[in-house]
């Protein structure tokens, strides 16, 4: 199976534990990594490779920084990575990714299967692999959680997908588009032979021009007006006392203001 | 010309999902004169249609397909892209579920327009749409502007009380036409674990490392019975096994934005607090004065949850007793 994961960089929240200001996160030179997400989907691809033959390619638009994150991808296992890294795309929206992520894709063909995560921690938008597989008219299979059956030879899956109040079981013919959710498996950690391996690899870098694009198809359709800090923190309160004076006092407390 | 407003009402198992009615009561906070349109899969007899009126639709139109007796995406997107075609400048509202949102992309994708997703409040400036949505793990509140489709981010309106004044026409538009097959076909489902459904619920109990194990979790279940909530985790105690994924709140988890929510055990990484702070109220229960969970919290108590939560459901029995 050739199977094509979309990826891309997120900041590595696990450094900022403790200090939340999110206007440091977005600061140049805050550590950033592999979407947490993503990781979930290049498991779900080095899975179906192992079990079926074939390649993964890990795909990702972003800065040419970005390159080192696509090495923790090949660290992972995927046989080869792409990035395309264009300034018309400095402020991609999801449609805007979706429709260079297609483009790309097209030039990467065939391919059986393309996997990406659910969301990206940063924008959190969730659609862009969605929109993708919009473009590209492929079946779409979003928020899989297991999968049940794969039969590369009569070009089927079935899949669990976890929706908001029900699991769905589906069957959808290949090649098809799937996102999937944390509980679909559980991410290798590259060991240190990949991850020196990974350093040396070669990164191919397309920009639109490569892929067939122009800056005015992937002009952005919404503008990022402000970036407002959230809403003030919550004065703390600390109610004191035995437990059960603590709660007593606490119940009283949330009766009076009617929360229970 | 002034927007035709679509709003999206999605029905889960013979009913509508709540998020629809606060996706109304949305569409209405910025409506004006602009029309609101609800668009409900199924057919006419269906009380929601009804509901929607009363809830602020101006006009409710039913998408009846008796040949998909389960909601897809791709060719109920068809049929919201051809309205929205006919009804230029057109926006269109769907509340923030996983099948709304993947409506609301296809249709963007479809339409080429703007998207914005998990939204908490939209105004109009002029003829633009701005949404305002957290990001970066709810650490940055963003205004967007120029969507065309938006999904709500549950919780974040309180929908419409039933208006029995309001009354509108109720249309079903002509079956969408054959050649739009879904190629996904949906071979079974299962009903999701009611005690989870941490997506509506009013009380969320959440345990963290603290928690120590799954059997530590019966005094938070316990607890949230009594207030009639669900049982969250944080990621920790998710990934060590003590409690399925799915109460997992957090980056890799659900966000929630309950009336309340009692942190039990839980240090409040940035990882926890994207997917919690802004509950209405937070208690946090941590035997770590310095946990940062404090610092998010409204009340909290210094303590050993194993203590607190135990007298916390019996001072909440006594009361209703």
């Amino acid at each position: 199976m050739n199977i094509i994961t979309l990826v891309k960089q997120a900041p590595d929240t696990t450094q900022l534990s403790g200090s939340l200001d999110g206007l440091k996160l977005l600061a140049e030179g805050a550590p950033r990594v592999l979407n947490p997400w993503d990781e979930y989907a290049l498991e779900t691809a080095l899975q179906l490779v192992e079990a079926h033959g074939g390649s993964v390619t890990a795909l990702m638009v972003g800065p040419a920084a970005a390159t080192e994150t696509l090495r923790t991808a090949l660290a992972m296992g995927a046989n080869q990575a792409v990035l395309v890294d264009d300034p018309a795309l400095a402020a991609a929206d999801t449609l805007a990714t979706a429709r260079t992520l297609a483009a790309a894709i097209g030039k990467l063909a065939p391919f059986d299967l393309i996997i990406g995560g659910r969301a990206g921690i940063e924008g959190n938008t969730g659609a862009t692999a969605i929109q993708t597989a919009a473009l590209l008219n492929l079946p779409l299979v979003s928020y899989v959680a297991a999968l049940k059956t794969v039969d590369p030879a009569a070009r089927t899956l079935t899949a669990v997908r976890l929706l908001d109040n029900e699991r769905q079981i589906v069957e959808t013919p290949l090649p098809a588009l799937l996102t999937v959710v944390k509980e679909i498996n559980e991410p290798r950690f590259p060991t240190f032979m990949q991850l020196r391996k990974a350093k040396k690899a070669t990164i191919p870098t397309w920009n639109l021009a490569d892929i067939g694009l122009t800056a005015a198809e992937v002009a952005p359709q919404v503008s990022w007006l402000a970036e407002l800090p959230p809403a003030g923190q919550a004065r703390l309160e600390l109610i004191e006392g035995s437990p059960a004076q603590a709660a007593a006092q606490l119940v009283e407390r949330l009766s009076k203001q009617q929360i229970i | 010309m002034s927007h035709t407003i679509f709003v999206w009402i999605e029905p889960t198992h013979g009913a509508v999902d709540p998020i629809a009615w606060e996706a109304l009561a949305a569409a209405r906070s910025v409506a004006g004169e602009r029309p609101v349109v609800g668009l409900l899969p199924g057919p006419a007899e269906q009380p929601a249609a009804a509901e929607a009126i009363q809830r602020g639709a101006d006009r409710v139109l039913l998408i009846d397909e008796p040949a998909l007796p389960q909601l897809q995406t791709e060719p109920f997107a068809a049929a919201v892209v051809q309205l929205m075609q006919n009804h230029p400048p057109a926006v269109l509202i769907v509340g923030a579920t996983a099948a709304g949102l993947e409506l609301a992309a296809v249709v963007a994708a479809r339409l080429g327009v703007g998207l914005a997703t998990n939204c908490t409040a939209l105004s109009f400036d002029g003829d633009q749409l701005v949404a305002t949505r957290p990001a970066l793990a709810g650490n940055v509140i963003a205004a967007v502007s120029g969507p065309q489709v938006v999904t709500l981010r549950r919780r974040a309106l309180e929908a419409q009380p039933l208006d029995a004044a309001r009354s509108g026409p109720i249309e079903a538009l002509p079956p969408l036409s054959a050649a739009i097959e879904a190629a996904v076909r949906i071979i079974g489902t299962e009903p999701a674990d009611h005690q989870v459904s941490l997506a509506n619920a009013r009380v969320i109990v959440a345990g963290g490392r603290g928690v120590g194990g799954p059997a530590g979790f019966e005094p938070l279940q316990a607890l949230a019975q009594e207030l009639g909530g669900a049982v969250g985790a944080s990621r920790a105690a998710v990934d060590a096994g003590w409690i399925p994924y799915a109460h997992q709140v957090g980056q890799t988890g659900q966000v929630v934005q309950p009336e309340l929510y009692i942190a039990c055990g839980i240090s409040g990484s940035i990882q926890h607090l994207a997917g919690m702070k802004t509950a209405k109220t937070i208690v946090a229960i941590n035997t770590d004065p310095a946990a940062p969970i404090f610092k998010y919290a409204h009340y909290g108590i210094v303590g050993d949850l194993f203590e607190v939560v135990p007298a916390l459901t019996e001072a909440i029995k006594q009361r209703s007793g």
